[in-house]
Order: C-alpha cells, then sequence, then structure tokens
C-alpha cells in the first residue's frame, strides 16, 4: 500500500500516561484509505490504548491526530464516530436483552421526532447484510446470539453509523477458525469498497493472512513497520518481544503410564440450569498431557468446577489415582493431590488483597507443616514462600507485597508455585496463559513440561490451538459438553480439529 | 357478612383500590425510571414525604391546590438532581446516597413544617382534592362508579402508565434509558452522554414521588403528619421489583397492594374479632410473598448499583 497516497488518518507524537505507566510514547501512526493495517503487539504494549485514543474513548496526553485531513479533537467516543471511525472492542460491549435492531440503531439519528424508526432501520440493515454478507435476524435478542453473530452486529452497527475506519480490537480472539475465515471476508469486501481497518492482534500467522501492512509496537513505542509481503513470521516475533524466541519447544518422549484422573460418563447443567456437559468419557495418564480445544463456553467452565470440587454433576465418577472425587468438595480434590489452576486466576484462583505469601499456602495452611496449636508457623511459611519465589522467579517487591500489585503473568506463577509446590500427580490447567504474554507464556510451556517429565497427568484446556499443539500429547476437543473427537498430538490436523471446534462431524 | 358481596360493597372497594394504588403508581414509575437508567434511588420515601410536606405547606399558604402539586415536583426534582449529584456525578454508593437522602429529607420535612406551623395541638387542613365523576363511563356498572369517581391526580396516574411504557420503549429517548441502564460501555461509545441520561432519570423520576407524596396530604387526607408515607416508598421499590421494572406490570403490582389496603380498611369495619393490626399487615406480607416469587426470576438492569466512569484502567 502506497505511500503515495494521502494518509486517512494520521497520528504523530501521540504520548498516553495511566497513572505511572506509559502506556504510549511519542507514537506516529498513518493509516491508508482502501488497506488492512495490523496493529501487532504484546499485551500491554499500547495497542489498544493508541486505537481508543484514535476512537475517542481515552484522551491523549500530548500528540496530534488527523481524520482525512482535519485535525481532531476527540474528546468522546461520538466526536470519532461522527469523523467515520468506528472501533469493535475486544470483549465487545453487550446488552443481552436488548434486539439486534435496538442495539444498531442506538443513538444513531433515525426516524421521526422522538420516535425510534424500526421500519427504515430494519431495510437499511439488511441492505448491509445483502453487501457484506453479514447475515442476522435484526429481531433476535443479542443473548441468543453466538459470540460471532454479535461481532457482526458490530460491524453492522458501524457501518450503520457510516464507518469508514474501522478499528478491530483482537476480533479472532472469541471465534473458530471457520468464523475467522467468514470474519476475513467480509473485512476485504469492506477495505474493496475503500474503506480502511485496523486490525489489532498478537498473533502472527493471522497478521500476515490478512493485513496489507503491518505496524509492530513494544512496551508503548512503534519499533517497526513493514509490507506483509516483504516479511515473515519469523521477523515480526522478533520485533514483537525484542528477542529471539525459542524456536519451538522441545518435548521429550515419553511412554504414558497408570491412568491418574477418569472421568466416567460425566454428565452437569449450568447456572441457568441448561444441559452443559453430557455423557463425557476421559482418561488422563501418568506423562501424558492431554490437550482440550474448544471455543469457551462450551462446557469447560463446569468441567473445570466439577473437577475442582466446586460443582456437583448431574451424573457420573470422576477417578482421580484409584479414589472416587467427592463432589461440590474443594477439600477432596486437595487431599487427592490434584493441582488445579483455574480459568479465572483473579476471580477464582488468587485472593488478591492477601499477600503472596498468604496465597501460596492458602491450600495447605492447615497442614502441620504450617502451624501448630492453630498458631502460624511464621518463620516456616516465610522460607517456604521465599523458596517459591526464587524457584519460580516471581517478580514482586516481597513475599508481604499485596498480590493485586502482581503483574499477569507473575500472579500466574504464584498460582503455579501454589499448585505445583506439592508434586501433584493429576494437573488441570484451563486457560493457563490466556492473556499472557509471550515471555511469560514460554515459561508456563516449560514448568508444564516438566511437570509431565515428573510424572504427572495433565489435562490442559485451551482456546489457543498454537498451544494445545505445541505441548499435547493427545487432543480431545469439546463442543457442546461433548467431545466431538481425539486425535494424536503428532498426527492431528488444524482443519480436523478446527471442523470439531465447530461442531461438525468428521 | 353478606355485606361483603354487596355492590356498594364491591363498588366501594374498586374506588378505594384506585385509591390506595395512586401514590404508589407514581412512586413506582419514578423508581421504574431511575433504576431503568441504573440508579437505585432509595432516596423514595424521603422523596415523598418532602413531597407530602412541600404539597400542603404550599397549599395551605397560596390556597391553590395545583400550585401545591407544582411545589411537590419541583422538590422530587431538587431531590432527584442532589441524588445524581452524589451517585452519578461522584459516583458514591447508591444505597448510601439513597439512605442519606431519605434521612436527610425526613428531618427536613419536619423541620421545615415546625417552623411554619409550630406545634399545634391540631393540625392544620386545608380543603382537599374533591372527587371528579366522569360522565357515561361511571354509568357502567358495578365497576362504573368505583372505576370513574375519583381525585384527578389519579386519572393522571393511569395516563402515565402508558406514557411511561411508550418513552421506555418505543422513543430514542427510552432506548437510550435503557441502554444506559444495561451497559454504560456501549451507550457511551455510540455517543450517548450517560451521566445526563440518569440525572435526567433521576429528576424526572423525583418529580413523580413526589407528587406521589403529595396525593395523601391532598387527596388520601387533609392534613400533614410526620408518618404520612408509612413506607408506601418501599413499597414501591418491592413493586418495581414485582413487576421487573416494566411500567405495566409494576402498576399491577400497585393495584393488588392498593386492593389489598382497601380489603383490609373494609374488614376492620366489617367487625371480624381480630386485631385491626393483622389486617394492617396484610398488604405487606403478601408484599414479601410476591417478591420471594418473582425476584428469582428477575430482569434487573445488567448496570444497575454501577457508578459509570470512562477512564478507569489502562488498555
Amino acid at each position: 500500500m502506497g505511500d503515495t497516497q494521502t494518509p486517512v488518518v494520521r497520528m504523530s507524537g501521540i504520548t498516553k500516561h495511566f497513572l505511572d505507566v506509559t502506556a504510549n510514547k511519542d507514537i506516529t501512526f498513518h493509516l491508508y484509505p482502501g488497506e488492512i493495517c495490523a496493529l501487532l503487539g504484546e499485551n500491554g504494549a499500547g495497542k489498544t490504548t493508541l486505537m481508543n485514543i484514535l476512537f475517542g474513548y481515552y484522551t491523549c496526553d500530548e500528540g496530534e491526530i488527523f481524520i482525512k485531513g482535519e485535525k481532531a479533537n476527540l474528546s468522546a467516543p461520538k466526536d470519532a464516530i461522527s469523523r467515520g471511525v468506528g472501533m469493535i472492542h475486544q470483549h465487545f460491549a453487550l446488552v443481552p436483552s436488548h434486539t439486534v435492531l435496538e442495539i444498531i440503531i442506538i443513538g444513531a439519528d433515525s426516524g421521526r421526532g422522538i420516535f425510534l424508526d424500526f421500519k427504515t432501520a430494519r431495510q437499511e440493515i439488511l441492505q448491509f447484510q445483502e453487501r457484506f454478507g453479514l447475515k442476522i435476524d435484526p429481531d433476535a435478542r443479542v443473548w441468543t446470539l453466538s459470540v460471532g453473530e454479535q461481532q457482526k452486529v458490530e460491524i453492522l452497527k458501524a457501518l450503520y453509523r457510516d464507518v469508514d475506519i474501522l478499528i478491530m480490537d483482537e476480533p479472532t480472539a472469541v471465534l473458530a477458525p471457520s468464523e475467522t475465515e467468514e470474519l476475513f471476508k467480509t473485512l476485504r469486501s469492506l477495505v474493496e469498497e475503500g474503506r480502511s481497518v485496523v486490525f489489532i492482534s498478537h498473533k502472527l500467522n493471522e497478521v500476515m493472512d490478512i493485513s496489507d501492512r503491518i505496524v509492530v509496537l513494544r512496551a508503548g513505542r512503534v519499533v517497526a513497520e513493514r509490507n506483509t509481503a516483504e516479511t515473515n513470521t519469523r521477523e515480526l516475533a522478533n520485533l514483537m518481544v525484542g528477542r529471539d524466541l525459542l524456536e519451538s519447544i522441545e518435548k521429550k518422549t515419553l511412554e504414558p503410564g497408570q491412568p491418574v484422573l477418569e472421568i466416567i460418563d460425566l454428565g452437569a447443567v449450568d447456572d441457568k440450569n441448561l444441559p452443559a456437559i453430557t455423557n463425557l468419557n476421559l482418561v488422563v495418564r501418568q506423562n501424558e498431557i492431554l490437550g482440550m480445544a474448544g471455543i469457551s463456553g462450551n462446557g469447560q467452565t463446569e468441567l473445570c468446577e466439577i473437577i475442582f470440587g466446586m460443582r456437583a454433576p448431574t451424573d457420573g465418577i470422576i477417578k482421580v489415582g484409584n479414589s472416587p472425587l467427592k463432589f461440590g468438595s474443594p477439600a477432596s480434590a486437595i487431599k487427592l493431590r490434584m493441582g488445579r489452576i483455574p480459568e479465572d486466576r483473579i476471580g477464582t484462583g488468587l485472593m488478591m488483597d492477601l499477600s503472596v505469601e498468604e496465597n501460596m499456602i492458602l491450600e495447605n495452611h492447615t497442614s502441620s507443616d504450617f502451624h501448630r496449636y492453630g498458631l502460624m508457623k511464621s518463620k516456616k511459611i516465610r522460607q517456604f514462600s521465599d523458596d517459591l519465589i526464587s524457584a519460580y522467579s516471581i517478580t514482586t517487591a516481597g513475599r508481604d507485597a499485596a498480590t493485586k500489585s502482581l503483574s499477569g503473568g507473575n500472579l500466574q506463577k504464584v498460582m503455579l508455585a501454589r499448585e505445583l509446590s506439592g508434586g501433584p500427580a493429576v494437573i488441570v490447567a484451563s486457560q493457563p496463559t490466556r492473556g499472557l504474554d509471550v515471555g511469560a507464556m514460554e515459561y508456563i510451556h516449560q514448568r508444564i513440561l516438566k511437570e509431565r517429565e515428573r510424572g504427572a497427568g495433565i489435562l490442559l484446556i485451551s482456546e489457543d490451538l498454537d498451544e494445545i499443539f505445541a505441548l499435547s500429547d493427545r487432543i480431545v476437543v469439546i463442543y457442546e459438553g461433548k467431545i466431538m473427537g481425539e486425535a494424536s498430538g503428532a498426527e492431528a490436523s488444524r482443519e480436523q480439529i478446527g471442523l470439531w471446534m465447530s461442531g461438525v462431524e468428521k | 357478612m353478606s355485606e361483603i358481596l354487596d355492590i356498594a360493597f364491591v363498588s366501594g372497594l374498586i374506588g378505594a383500590t384506585m385509591r390506595m394504588a395512586t401514590p404508589l403508581i407514581f412512586a413506582t414509575l419514578g423508581e421504574i425510571l431511575a433504576e431503568r437508567s441504573g440508579v437505585l434511588n432509595l432516596g423514595i420515601e424521603g422523596i415523598m414525604l418532602m413531597g407530602a410536606m412541600t404539597g400542603f405547606l404550599v397549599t395551605f399558604s397560596s390556597g391553590s391546590i395545583w400550585s401545591g402539586v407544582l411545589a411537590a415536583a419541583v422538590v422530587g426534582m431538587i431531590l432527584g438532581l442532589l441524588m445524581a449529584f452524589l451517585a452519578v456525578n461522584l459516583g458514591l454508593s447508591q444505597h448510601v446516597s439513597g439512605l442519606g437522602i431519605t434521612l436527610f429529607a425526613a428531618g427536613l420535612a419536619m423541620f421545615i413544617y415546625r417552623l411554619h406551623f409550630g406545634s399545634p395541638t391540631v393540625p392544620p387542613i386545608i380543603q382537599p382534592f374533591k372527587q371528579i365523576t366522569l360522565p357515561v363511563l361511571s354509568e357502567i356498572p358495578v365497576i362504573g362508579p368505583g372505576l370513574f369517581t375519583q381525585y384527578s391526580l389519579t386519572y393522571i396516574a393511569w395516563l402515565l402508565v402508558p406514557v411511561m411504557s411508550i418513552l421506555l420503549y418505543k422513543t430514542k429517548l427510552g432506548l437510550k434509558i435503557r441502554t444506559v441502564g444495561e451497559n454504560p460501555v456501549v451507550a457511551d461509545t455510540v455517543g450517548v452522554n450517560v451521566a445526563l441520561t440518569r440525572t435526567l432519570c433521576l429528576v424526572i423520576g423525583g418529580a413523580l414521588m413526589g407528587v406521589g407524596g403529595a396525593f395523601l396530604t391532598l387527596a388520601h387526607q387533609n392534613m400533614f403528619l410526620i408518618e404520612v408515607i408509612g413506607g408506601r416508598g418501599w413499597v414501591a421499590i418491592a413493586m418495581v421489583i414485582f413487576g421487573n421494572w416494566d411500567p405495566v406490570k409494576g402498576t399491577i403490582g400497585t393495584l393488588i397492594f392498593g386492593f389489598l389496603d382497601g380489603l383490609q380498611l373494609r374488614l376492620q369495619g366489617v367487625g371480624i374479632a381480630i386485631p385491626f393490626h393483622v389486617f394492617l399487615m396484610i398488604p405487606y406480607l403478601l408484599t414479601i410473598v410476591a417478591l420471594i416469587s418473582v425476584s428469582r426470576r428477575a430482569a434487573v438492569p445488567a448496570a444497575l448499583l454501577k457508578a459509570y466512569r470512562r477512564e478507569e484502567k489502562g488498555g
């Protein structure tokens, strides 16, 4: 794409601080008409902040923004929307009880006087649907839609507002592979009509696939700009992380041993009393990582809660080692030497207001190692937590620091330190690297592999296919609470796994 | 007991149901508006009391009963604005702000009343609203006389129910209000002013609560007593939940309450040998029972109780 053209967006010298964190430092960013520009960077690199500034959601501390040649003072999203800038956030904001039509037309001027004009709006929306292949029933309630469909609603919402500069923040994070294909088609048809798209992502393959040009951000600065045709994933990865990454994860060949976790005919309902898991069977053996792929919301949360002892199933048995797990009793799971890494480390896994040390002994604070006559043995606890902090190279002000002061990667290390310190026979890890940057992710993966070599059986539940493929000895796919299929880690094809994830049988 | 089936009795009961429901309809609609925008206004009991006192005072001084109604609405708006300042602009806890306003208003109402009237042995009275009999409609057999011999404020309350429904579901403003109450981020990102929308709802809702209170001193009774509201504000909060935040369903709740209130008054009169306190309890008791059965499937506005600020965290 051309430097010959005049940019439709010109941001220069953008700086933004949050308290003592500099999210953006002197950033210059151009966007040209008719291109898909990828904004690539690790978590916390400042991609979303920069685009939130362009969208008027944040105001920058320093810098200037020109949109379509005019200087733009953006104090609220509506200023950006009126200039044709629209943004679809990663966790797009939804109103589950509204209809599709309502969510699209809210705030956009239509209708006569004070009344809403649903009829004209419906016709307009149907036209967009025809043109861009965004088929959605305008009268459906938002909560009845899948995440992919909800994203289409968000795109329609932007188009309805005559947006010609569309920002998409990690749009594929929630999509199945087939939905991603569909999204890419839509995005391409949008730029063909002269619109521009900013595509925020940290997934290299995707960026190579969809973009015309790539801007790489690291620690709040632009570190490189490349035309997609003239670069490759390897170069991009190094630019993004700022150092050479290990080429690939080294995995020893190990023969799986005795079964350590057996799930037999499990059935469960979710919080709304709808079936979440039906007739699920799994076996995890010693020295083995069983990867469970699937889009979130297909029963993984309920499955974890059951294994962790937080939820009682309607049917079935779970055996850890050879003993049955007592349902609804987290203490039983601990007693059976299970390492539990929940998907929501902040809400479920850790107590953010307690110290690092207190979090580390949470599960075994009642063991005689740590107390006598009801009084804690503080010296021993201090020793224990200091050891773990150094063993897991946790960056913290000290064992007394409030847990909430730690970064995401270090929180997960605290989580691992606590769960793995007892040498568990079974480890169940749900989304262990979600939201972590590449460096922390690498560390967690190494740890999990080490546990496998030690002899643990590991159930790895993840939405990240790269992670599943890199670590798993066997892969199962969960869809609507059922196992769609199983493949060996070495032989599984991405296409097959992707199909299963979308609910397509062989 | 044969009196119970008497036509005059039935007609009287219908009339009483409507009268007892009137202040609750105003208050419930006002609270629905506030809560649909995401603010729980626990100041309701105090706002109603201030409305009742102001309405009475202004009518007493000016001799114009409609001036009293207007003044009650204005006082309700001012207290609604205060609630908005605390809970929306400052983002304080909605519970604390609302209860604070109720406590403040209770003291202030008595203070102003005493300042003006001292402590008279016989409470001063006004000439209250007269009931208006609508021609033709009131001649419908059985239900006509009860339904259509009412105070003008009761007719206004009835008109407000469809008005509120249309506002919430058919207008641009209504869609904005519902969106702000469900997810302020969505509203903000499409250019809706969240703080302004919430303030507007609290102010208009406050006016409705004030008028609801004034009905009690200008129509239901002709004097002001400190206990005049008698927990009707809290009942309105319960009616909002009972009605699932919908104006029509909420009004049905107020009618049931009004009916029970009217019935208990009459049962006391029939002379059954049960302490009248038991009858006084009935409507409140049934409110609790109804709430337990309904609130399990309640569709609470998702952003209720949540203050909204845009730049809360880094990206």
